[in-house]
């Protein structure tokens, strides 16, 4: 028990608690090693929550209000101009778009820029084909803290958070996933 | 002919236990021996690099002279979430950032232990500290470590448990 408390405190990190859980914690600490820090800050994560709402008003001066896109399937997309992994996700988000939308995939992104005209200006050139909305820090607060990006939620028909992919994900896997939820 | 076990000591397993731990964490590219572009984070020294236990060791350490602690990406990502006592000067990728942070630290010693951290994206991916380092080495910071936040601020910051403080 002594071991496990001195290496919570090596790397940080609290272990599972339970009583004669040692075997458990040290798995734990094996996997976090393996890599899987990002899936221990997702314990806090919205999966399965109903997602958060919010209304803003797109690039284009439209109206989004997360509410409004019930019954479709959602990917919200957290990206800045200043992240090169977002901007790679970005053309196939585009292509979603595109061959997806008809059946129900809607693609919002949230821009999370200090200045909406750099925002702008990438939007226009890459020429996405979905509403983007300037983020804020009330926004990714809502989200459950977006310090760090890319990160995008799935969210189902019924408005439910389904995956939240952090960082450079597979993008197979995200198609794969938001495809069994969407109509035919 | 009978083989006995090979029986390992208590020293020996504790020793393969941290050799595996150790080996699967991630690193910095640096340590792969990856190729450094100036102005990268790549281009950053091993020996300047500071992990986020030994910031936090150094934040908790009563004695000693503490680091100036800069915070060179997004504002937003800043007022979101932040290292207590940390400063906001700007994106080190943008002109107008490096400038801030001239700015800011003009006036010090150039033996000032400074502390930067981003963490907007992962490591080898982040435009912003790579050029704040290079910056204060061309101004003579003799004690610059740069904040080793693997994926990002989100993951390797705050979800490890360590202070964080919001707002601008």
């Amino acid at each position: 028990m002594r071991k496990v408390r001195y290496l919570e405190k090596l790397i940080g990190i609290p272990l599972p608690a339970r009583r004669n859980s040692i075997p458990l914690r040290l798995l734990c600490l094996v996997w976090l090693g393996l890599g899987a820090s990002a899936a221990c800050f997702a314990a806090n994560s919205l999966v399965h929550k109903a997602a958060p709402e919010f209304v803003r008003s797109d690039l284009n001066h439209r109206r989004v209000d997360i509410r409004a896109y019930r019954g479709k399937t959602v990917l919200l997309n957290f990206w800045a101009t200043w992240c090169t992994p977002c901007q790679l996700e970005m053309p196939r988000f585009i292509a979603w778009q595109s061959k997806y939308g008809p059946r129900g995939l809607q693609i919002i992104g949230v821009s999370m820029d200090d200045d909406p005209a750099m925002a702008g200006t990438l939007v226009r050139k890459l020429k996405l084909n979905y509403p983007v909305v300037m983020g804020d820090e009330k926004i990714g607060q809502l989200y459950g803290g977006v310090m760090g990006l890319p990160i995008t939620f799935l969210i189902d028909s019924q408005g439910r958070v389904q995956a939240q992919y952090q960082g450079e994900t597979d993008l197979n896997s995200i198609e794969k996933q938001f495809k069994a939820l969407l109509g035919p | 002919m009978k083989i006995s076990p090979v029986r390992l000591s208590g020293t020996v397993k504790t020793f393969f236990a941290f050799a595996l731990l150790f080996s699967s964490l991630q690193m910095p590219a640096q340590f792969a021996g990856a190729s450094a572009p100036a102005g990268s984070t790549l281009s950053i020294p091993v020996a300047q690099i500071l992990q986020p236990e030994a910031l936090h060791h150094l934040m908790l350490t009563p004695v000693g002279e503490k680091p100036l602690i800069l915070q060179v990406g997004s504002h937003l990502l800043y007022a979101e979430g932040h290292i207590p006592g940390s400063e906001y000067v700007g994106p080190g990728s943008q002109p107008a950032g490096l400038k801030q942070l001239e700015d800011r630290v003009n006036a010090l010693p150039r033996n000032k232990p400074i502390v930067l951290y981003c963490g907007c994206c992962p490591w080898n991916r982040c435009p912003n500290l790579g050029p704040a380092f290079a910056k204060l080495h061309e101004m003579g910071f003799t004690s610059v470590k740069a904040l080793y936040l693997a994926d990002n601020f989100g993951t390797d910051w705050a979800g490890k448990g360590y202070p964080v403080d919001q707002g601008r």
